[in-house]
């Protein structure tokens, strides 16, 4: 098997206030593979975005990676001192955030937003910058990109900002995107051209993209593999067909039953009763027993770990293998 | 752009006009000027003389358009204490008062800008705290109490600087600068920090709750996000954005240092406009006491036109929105 561009390894996360240590992500760990498209989808709060953060250094105090492994194509680069890491960001890993009517520095031009970002990573001289600049603009699918270079953010639309953006975040060819909710602050029918942009760009540049969503349309749509998140850790992970037409994880069937179909309109949408737990009070054993229909006693105990089923894994109890179950 | 220009511009006539009509009226209300004048045993024929030659004895309005029209040749009449034209008198005297205001504020902007974005960088570092405290001390000490134990400090008792003063000044035309002399160096130095103080302080925590909240924007997340060097981030992105009303602040107070430098003026006994108004109102030298509010309102109304001006130069979405609106 070829080495996974993204190899994140048992990635714990807390939160040092002066109260209690809130551990935010607890033991997360996930590949994404050269090309690929994983998407990762939870409920607010679940730790998607703080797992990007993470990813990518980001992480501000109080915060901080108390364990786990971050692995970039091979090199760790979780504990990395400040100035290799600023290397890595946006040279290796680019980032895409939520909201791009915020993203962009309102004070200075596009244009110089971007050379300034393709200065920074190669050795490039102003002009040369300057072109390779508005190339990303029209790849990106800014139209008349050699004007538009000297716009300020103000003077461009949300999903054009959000191009300019993702312009921004491919300035360096990176190995790696990470998209934080890229298309949650826009227009609908914006939403699906960022979306296909993002992937025909992963698809062109054979770079690995982690989405992280809380729309499952989009996950069906562009990811190839899927991570469910729940309070901090992984429920369910595998291909994405298999998790949407077949979740494992009663989190994951909950998540999967409460999508809106065109063909079931006389169901009912099943919820998922109650809340995620807030991270100062997350119930020992499973974090999903109290809302679980099929919580056993088991469940209120002891923490399940990732069960390998088929080409899912899944951090369920109900899924333990015959013979422990018995023993 | 253009037409935001003219009518900031009419606005600022406008105000200038009101100012007018109230430095106007200051001649028909603060007291008979004559009488400060002449001794008590003037007679009635030479007062009625005196009043003659000053014009005192006209209709009120035909001494308003006289007024008037002197005052936009900058003609403010005469001295009723000096017997010199005022306009002479303040020209004398502007050069002072400008330097000194001038040094104040670069003081007070270098020193407050590089204050405010160091405690606003290192937060938590002692020396950003002591910036804190002295900020404090700045803000609340009235400033004759700071030029008196500066003078108490460096004049009386270590004997480094003078304590009064302009020191020797240099010609250069009608503009006399003490800035060319080393006397003239070390007679501004407690002026420009006793008047600068405030503003300085005032600056400084400006930057510094500025600075905090743009680090916190999004732009900068993504600007690191971006791997730009903690330097562009801190010293390009944040700072250009913290200006933006800092400018505005700066600007505005440095209408309120040439206003507010009297109280400098008179306890360092600096020749400036300053101390040429406070010795006018001793004296009800209501001339010199109506240019002096025209001029100190024309440098008002002139800087906050400038500031206006500027602030859409640095900020490109205002600079839209203006040129969308006209």
């Amino acid at each position: 098997m070829t080495q996974p561009v993204l190899s994140v390894r048992n990635l714990e996360v807390e939160f040092v206030t002066r109260r209690a240590t809130l551990r935010a992500i607890n033991g997360v760990s996930f590949d994404i593979a050269k090309g690929e498209v994983l998407g990762v989808v939870g409920e607010s709060g679940a730790g998607k975005s703080v797992t990007g953060l993470a990813v990518i250094g980001l992480i501000d105090p109080p915060g901080r990676i108390a364990a786990g492994e971050i692995e970039l194509s091979g090199t760790r680069i979780d504990h990395l001192p400040l100035e290799e890491i600023r290397r890595v960001r946006g040279k290796r890993i680019g980032m895409i955030f939520q909201d791009p009517l915020t993203s962009l520095n309102p004070l200075y031009r596009i244009g110089d937003q971007i050379i300034e970002t393709i200065r920074t990573h190669t050795s490039l001289s102003e002009s040369a910058a300057r072109r390779r600049a508005i190339d990303l603009l029209a790849e990106v699918g800014i139209p008349a990109p050699e004007k538009r270079i000297d716009g300020y953010p103000h003077e461009f639309s949300g999903g054009m900002r959000q191009r300019v953006v993702i312009a921004l975040a491919i300035c360096a060819e990176p190995e790696l995107i990470i998209a934080d909710e890229p298309t949650t602050a826009l227009d609908v029918s914006v939403q699906a051209q960022i979306i296909a942009l993002i992937k025909r760009l992963g698809r062109d540049h054979g770079t690995a993209v982690m989405l992280v969503t809380h729309d499952m349309g989009v996950i069906a749509e562009t990811c190839d593999r899927v991570a469910v998140m729940y309070s901090g850790r992984i429920a369910e992970i595998g291909p994405v067909q298999e998790v949407v037409r077949n979740p494992l994880h009663p989190y994951a069937r909950g998540l999967m039953g409460a999508i809106p179909t065109l063909a079931g309109e006389d169901k009912r949408l099943v919820q998922i009763p109650g809340s995620m737990p807030r991270l100062s009070a997350i119930p020992p054993g499973c974090p999903f027993n109290p809302r679980c229909a099929f919580a056993f006693d088991r469940c209120r105990v002891e923490r399940p770990e990732p069960i390998r089923q088929g080409t899912q894994s899944v951090a369920c109890h109900l899924f333990e293998p015959a013979k422990e179950t018995a023993a | 752009m253009l037409a935001f220009t003219l009518r900031r511009l009419l606005q600022a006539i406008g105000v200038m006009l009101a100012v007018g009509v109230i430095a106007f009226a200051m001649f028909r209300f603060a007291g008979d000027p004559v009488n400060q004048m002449v001794s008590i045993d003037t007679s009635a024929a030479q007062r009625a003389e005196i009043r003659h030659s000053l014009g005192l004895d006209d209709p009120v309005l035909v001494q308003f358009g006289r007024y008037f029209i002197n005052a936009l040749q900058f003609k403010f009449g005469v001295s009723y204490q000096f017997r010199l034209p005022v306009s002479s008198l303040l020209a004398e005297r502007l050069p002072a008062t400008l330097e000194l205001a001038i040094c104040a504020t670069v003081l007070a902007m270098v020193a407050g800008i590089l204050m405010g974005v160091y405690s606003a960088l290192r937060r938590d570092t002692i020396l950003a705290r002591l910036f804190q405290a002295i900020s404090l001390i700045g803000i609340s000490l009235p400033t004759f109490l700071i030029g008196i134990l500066l003078i108490y400090l460096f004049a009386v008792t270590l004997g480094w600087l003078p304590s009064f003063g302009r020191g020797e000044v240099v010609k250069l035309g009608w503009w006399s600068t003490g800035l060319l002399t080393v006397s003239g160096w070390k007679a501004i130095i407690m002026p420009a920090i006793t008047l600068g103080l405030f503003q300085m302080t005032l600056i400084m925590r400006l930057v510094r709750a500025e600075m905090l909240e743009v680090l916190r924007t999004d732009y900068i997340r993504f600007a690191r996000a971006r791997g730009l060097t903690t330097r562009a981030i801190h010293f390009g992105h944040a700072l250009k954005n913290t200006l933006v009303p800092v400018i505005t602040v700066a600007g505005l107070q440095f209408g309120s240092v040439i206003a507010f430098s009297i109280i400098t003026e008179t306890v360092f006994q600096w020749p400036g406009m300053g101390l040429l108004f406070v010795q006018a109102v001793q004296n009800v030298d209501i001339p010199i006491m109506a240019a002096y509010l025209l001029m100190v309102s024309l440098i008002f109304v002139t800087i906050n036109l400038v500031v206006d001006i500027l602030y859409t130069v640095v900020d490109p979405r205002l600079r839209s929105t203006v040129s969308r609106a006209t």
